[in-house]
């Protein structure tokens, strides 16, 4: 027993630094995919919800291809695509090298899938909205952003929660497969722990510990948030 | 000839604005935009495709891939199928009176979906290394030794947790009037569960069981890291000897047919079976 707290302690002979290190990549990379995966679900799903056919297929597009290709190979495309892209680019501009960072790469394939889903939840939500709602706010002289501000977004964001959360959760897991073009989280940072010190299991059941009070943590969090989305329903 | 009423008629008008093609409205600019991304989008892929055809390469990866697709379809296969067996203990556990079983069952499958599944599988392939001595002791380091096995061993177990969710989720959806209205007809237990719970509780579960075999299909290509050679692995493998991006396009167009493919076999399938249900 002491011997893994001491495998856990913070300084030169434990890796609790490293393990910590990587949890707060790991944050910051998820919470820095939040607001772009949002924004961009939010907008593919008001694409989808238009009348107008040109701009619901051309969502449609965005949606399927990035909830039909597994979240990794996003990723390799993204990192090596964007890689090469950027290096012809920016040896057109500038005649240098380009180095893409794993961070950036891991948000937007991150920010990709995440926005793909939320535009479904996004979309559901919309659908749950009556029709009479709209017309109540035109007829009180509302404009079409003071419509969709004031009266339509209180109710998606209270609809699209549950939705949300459980998002917010995969995206949580997703960030993990970044490890694997090197971002050091904590996926990665407890792979070198296990290298050097071979405690295979204990190191990759920690790692799965800490995910796992991540997601409870978000959880106590995420039901705070629905509990003020609710706060005009009464008896929540 | 003045008085002729012809000529003071109206001279004829063009037709009305509004029935002359559509308004130009900033919905259907932006929609024109985005198809038109797409649009360039696919032709750059197409370019790359064509001026990166190189016969040898495909002769030599293509059979390689197809190899790593049938390592796909049986890695995924057999995942689910075994999931679904694990599932149904999870399942009764999740809906069982007794804390015991009840808690157990809670556990098992908050740990599995709260984890990432590449933890998962190198807290099981990585992990195993660690009890050699255990595992040869009772003779199954043959299989945890390799990669393959582990990948379907992490996936069966992530699997049967999210099943054992749907399959719960979807037997408490049955309003309680069925069972009672069985229960008043005299009908045995085991024939109330599988003639009138199941079938009415798999309709409903239909569609959650649809998302995970796709789910499970993406999340396959993680056994690539533990060097199983699925498409995914194959695609890395080819990728890091030839530098060449075709190859990840290739694996993309693959699943995306895969994934596609299936859903709309699914919906088929889903509007076959709810067909008494249409109105």
């Amino acid at each position: 027993m002491a011997q893994y707290l001491e495998l856990l302690s913070y300084g030169e002979t434990g890796w609790g630094d490293e393990l910590i290190r990587g949890v707060l990549i790991t944050i910051i990379l998820a919470i820095a995919t939040l607001p772009l995966g949002l924004l961009f679900g939010f907008f593919i799903a008001v694409a989808k919800n238009s009348s107008e056919p040109l701009l619901r297929n051309a969502a449609h597009i965005y949606t399927t291809i990035f909830r039909g290709l597994p979240e990794l190979l996003t990723l390799f495309l993204i990192y090596y695509g964007g890689q090469m892209a950027m290096s012809a680019l920016w040896m057109l501009v500038f005649g240098a090298e380009f180095e893409v960072n794993s961070f950036l790469a891991g948000i937007v394939a991150l920010a990709l899938v995440f926005s793909s889903y939320a535009s479904e939840t996004f979309l559901s939500a919309f659908k749950g909205i009556s029709h009479g709602q709209y017309e109540g706010a035109y007829a009180l002289g509302l404009n079409r952003g003071a419509t969709m501000r004031l009266v339509i977004l209180p109710q998606l964001i209270r609809l699209a929660l549950p939705g949300l959360s459980n998002l917010w959760l995969n995206l949580l897991k997703d960030t993990s497969l970044v490890s694997v073009i090197g971002l050091s989280d904590l996926l990665r940072n407890t792979n070198i722990a296990v290298g050097v010190t071979k405690q295979a299991f204990f190191f990759f059941f920690v790692a799965c510990l800490i995910y796992l009070l991540l997601s409870i943590i978000s959880s106590l969090g995420l039901g705070r948030i629905s509990n003020w989305a609710h706060r005009g329903q009464g008896g929540h | 000839m003045a008085g002729y009423v012809a000529s003071s008629f109206i001279a004829p008008q063009p037709a009305p604005k509004g029935l002359r093609g559509r308004k130009w409205t900033v919905s259907r600019a932006a929609g024109l935009v985005m198809l038109l991304f797409w649009a360039l989008l696919g032709i750059g892929i197409i370019m790359i495709l064509v001026n990166g055809y190189d016969p040898e390469k495909i002769a030599k990866y293509a059979p390689k891939i197809g190899d790593g697709i049938i390592v796909t379809i049986e890695l995924v296969a057999m995942s689910l199928v075994l999931g679904a067996l694990i599932s149904v203990p999870v399942a009764m556990g999740r809906m069982s009176a007794s804390p015991l079983w009840g808690g157990i069952a809670f556990g098992y499958s908050y740990f599995f979906r709260g984890t990432p599944l590449l933890a998962q599988t190198f807290l099981v392939y990585y992990g195993a290394g660690q009890f050699v001595g255990f595992f040869k002791a009772i003779g199954l380091w043959a299989l945890f030794r390799d990669a393959y096995f582990c990948a379907v061993f992490t996936f069966s177990l992530n699997t049967a947790a999210y099943q054992a969710e749907i399959l719960a989720g979807a037997i408490l959806a049955v309003p309680g009037g069925q069972r009672q209205a069985a229960d008043s007809l005299g009908l045995r237990r085991s024939v109330t569960f599988w003639k009138i719970i199941l079938p009415q509780a798999l309709i409903t579960a239909l569609r959650p069981y649809g998302n995970e075999v796709i789910l499970m299909i993406k999340a396959s290509s993680i056994a690539s890291i533990i060097t199983v050679l699925d498409v995914m692995g194959q695609t890395r493998v080819a990728f890091s000897k030839t530098y060449d991006l075709q190859i990840y396009l290739w694996a993309a167009i693959i699943y995306l047919i895969t994934v596609e493919v299936l859903r709309r076999l699914w919906e088929l399938m889903e509007q076959r079976l709810t067909r008494h249900l249409k109105r």
